[in-house]
């Protein structure tokens, strides 16, 4: 049985109707672009652009025009993989384990952070075909039958352990997503086929009125909108097997996505390389995942809450739980950088321990205290409620904890390379401008993608934010206080779920 | 020459809110009426079953497919592995068990999430392009629709209408009724 309390902090504000939050949600889908959008989508095509430029340069070339070099053989490239990856955790986690916990909060920004996700790991997935160098062999990664003996592929190798993850987590999300928008591409379809019937073409009209009528009239949307909805209708039957099907989609999906870090953080962690070599890396790059997810759903969140007006959707409270869950993420990450170097030295082991001094007092020392101020000590700013709550400090304390999630990612890769065994081998890694040109393609690419998806797509999920209206808004809230204020001691609890709750 | 198939006739009601529809299926029904089905903007729990309405295998056909998975996934680890191309890599036994977990993990829930959408897609009769068939254009925005069935139900058309509108269905316009061919 599960109880919802009538004195929680509303999720919707403003007064909405259910028809209101349609209305709010779906006009930007039926709107022309604003020219905010235009400028913003823009510029996306220009990273995108230009980025691409790099990218074919590297394609033509090689991997050759990146700045690596004998000793460090593995540098931006999967900094950055690992850096969308982590990114790509926050959607999955808010859609998944806070359905499990039952987080209602989760419902605003679930479908932005899920999309989010797909588009994190699209970014990521290029650098996997960049860093192969011979894109067109990416195949071979895959246990396809060859004509080379057979020669399978290595199943004792976390290479091999990530392709499946990697491929199994973007199609379980994209799965996942796409059966959360059917309901709400019902309702974008219905609205457009409504002024369809409502707005008739028939011989008797006048050139004006047919003009009007025209005008109004949108088959295109109405066709491509019900080609989507793939003919949803919205009867009980239905959403029990929907329900159902999130429900166990999101029981699926929280051991995968911890599954998919835990095997990230393994291709490191199976090597002997000082500085790779630990048992604590699933952990902690998990929590680092899900640390830098969070940040990049409240940069995006932000902006899309002002640029959308969704300021009734998008409340004070949805922004405070976030920055808490950085807040706490932020300092297991924090907890864990310590915790490597104490192992470090009470191992005993020579290379382990020079490998953890040369990281912070050798000549990377300034990105490991970049990685140190931006990951553990400005989340911290969090425990202060005047912090947590102002949405300029979210925003730019958003932005620095994925600054320093990257310098996370290159301080664990780089550092632990560039001072190998020999000291004639010891290097200095230092990225070309391709190396920098392809990470900009990567974010040209997840711009492109999200300013696409917030513009055609309903960027808050219609049926979920229903579903809060009745138990926790600022109407179930005025209904408890007003009992209380009629003389009723405690508040009853109301059961959402009776014994036996079938969902 | 096959003779056409007559239309069904329904009849619809319409709700403001998801405590009257919910009230007006358990009341309609105590007055005798068989209710067919209810559609609404979100999920009502329990609707389903104050319907009548079965209980979903969804979650059979999940583990199925989750079982399927599974086993597709260690017989090809074996196959490739060990028998078709034996290979013996740092001295490890090439069915390695610790080592098989995270690819057989990943294919239980490929397999899993892929065959249970495909399930639930087919069930309701879903997929890209098809054509809905909306009793009330508004159940996807702000209404609920009562729909009842007039060939499973022995009262008049008149009797159902006013039972409806005993139990909250909106009067303007009064419930009304729908062919569906």
């Amino acid at each position: 049985m599960q109880v919802t309390s009538a004195i929680r902090e509303p999720l919707v504000t403003g007064g909405k109707t259910m028809h209101d939050i349609t209305e709010d949600i779906c006009k930007r889908v039926e709107e022309a672009p604003s020219k905010s959008w235009l400028m913003a989508f823009g510029v996306s095509v220009l990273l995108f652009v230009v980025g691409g430029l790099a990218l074919a340069h590297t394609w033509w070339y090689g991997i050759g025009v990146w700045g690596l070099n004998k000793t460090v053989g593995w540098a931006w490239d999967i900094t950055n993989f690992v850096w969308w990856v982590g990114i790509g955790h926050a959607g999955t986690l808010i859609s998944a384990i806070l359905l499990l916990f039952r987080q209602k909060w989760r419902t605003s920004i679930n479908r932005a952070a899920e999309a989010m996700t797909i588009f994190a790991v699209i970014c990521a997935g290029t650098f996997i075909l960049m860093h192969m160098g011979r894109t067109w062999l990416a195949h071979w990664a895959l246990p396809l039958p060859n004509t080379y003996g057979s020669l399978w592929v290595n199943f004792h190798s976390p290479l091999v352990w990530d392709v499946f993850a990697i491929s199994t987590y973007l199609t379980v999300s994209t799965v996942f997503w796409y059966v959360g928008l059917i309901p709400d591409l019902g309702t974008i379809r219905d609205r457009f086929v409504r002024t369809l019937e409502e707005n008739p073409l028939l011989p008797t009209d006048t050139p004006e009125e047919r003009k009007a009528k025209l005008k109004k009239r949108r088959p295109i949307a109405a066709f491509i909108y019900r080609l989507l909805s793939f003919g949803w209708e919205g009867g009980s039957k239905t959403w029990a097997r929907y329900e159902y099907v999130a429900l166990i989609l999101a029981g699926l999906s929280t051991p995968l996505v911890l599954s998919v870090h835990t095997i990230v953080s393994f291709d490191f962690a199976t090597s002997v390389i000082p500085g790779w070599h630990t048992t604590i890396f699933p952990p902690y790059f998990v929590a680092g995942a899900i640390f830098s997810g969070f940040a990049m759903v409240l940069t995006l969140m932000l902006v899309t809450r002002v640029v959308y007006k969704l300021e009734d959707y998008i409340t004070m409270e949805h922004i405070e739980l976030m920055n808490k869950i950085v807040m706490l993420t932020g300092s297991i990450v924090g907890v864990a950088y310590i915790t490597e170097f104490f192992i470090a030295w009470y191992s005993g082991v020579e290379a382990e321990s020079y490998a953890f001094i040369n990281r912070a007092f050798g000549p990377y020392w300034w990105a490991y205290w970049a990685m140190m101020s931006c990951n553990v000590i400005s989340p911290q700013l969090f425990w202060f409620k005047s912090i947590r709550t102002n949405l300029v400090w979210t925003f730019v304390l958003s932005i620095v904890v994925n600054v320093g999630m990257w310098f996370e990612r290159f301080v664990i890769i780089v550092t632990s390379l560039h001072r190998d065994y020999l000291p004639s081998s010891w290097t200095y890694f230092v990225p070309t401008i391709y190396d920098v040109g392809d990470y900009v393609f990567s974010f040209g690419l997840f711009f492109v993608c999200f300013f696409l998806f917030a513009k055609y797509l309903p960027v808050i999920n219609m049926a979920e934010v229903k579903t809060v209206l009745n138990s926790v808004s600022e109407e179930a809230r005025e209904k408890a206080f007003a009992k209380l204020k009629a003389g009723a001691e405690t508040l009853k609890a109301t059961p959402v779920y009776d014994k036996g709750n079938q969902v | 020459m096959a003779k056409s198939k007559e239309p069904k006739k329904y009849l619809v009601g319409i709700y403001d809110h998801e405590e009257k529809v919910v009230e007006a299926v358990k009341k309609v029904q105590k007055e005798g009426v068989k209710v067919e089905e209810v559609y609404s903007p979100h999920p009502i729990h329990h609707i389903d079953t104050y319907i009548g309405h079965p209980r979903t295998r969804i979650p059979i056909a999940a583990f199925m497919f989750g079982a399927t998975g599974t086993i597709l996934a260690i017989t090809m680890i074996t196959f490739m592995m060990k028998i078709d191309w034996p290979m013996i890599i740092g001295g490890k036994n090439p069915l390695y068990p610790p080592t098989m977990v995270p690819v057989t993990f990943e294919a239980t829930v490929l397999i899993c999430a892929l065959g249970m959408v495909a399930t639930f897609l087919i069930t309701n009769n879903m997929g890209p392009g098809k054509v809905e068939f909306m009793f009330d254009r508004r159940t996807t925005d702000d209404k609920y629709a009562l729909v009842v069935d007039l060939d499973k139900n022995t009262k008049s058309v008149e009797e159902i209408r006013q039972i409806l509108i005993k139990y909250g269905a909106e009067t303007t316009p009064p419930p009304r009724i729908v062919e569906k061919s």
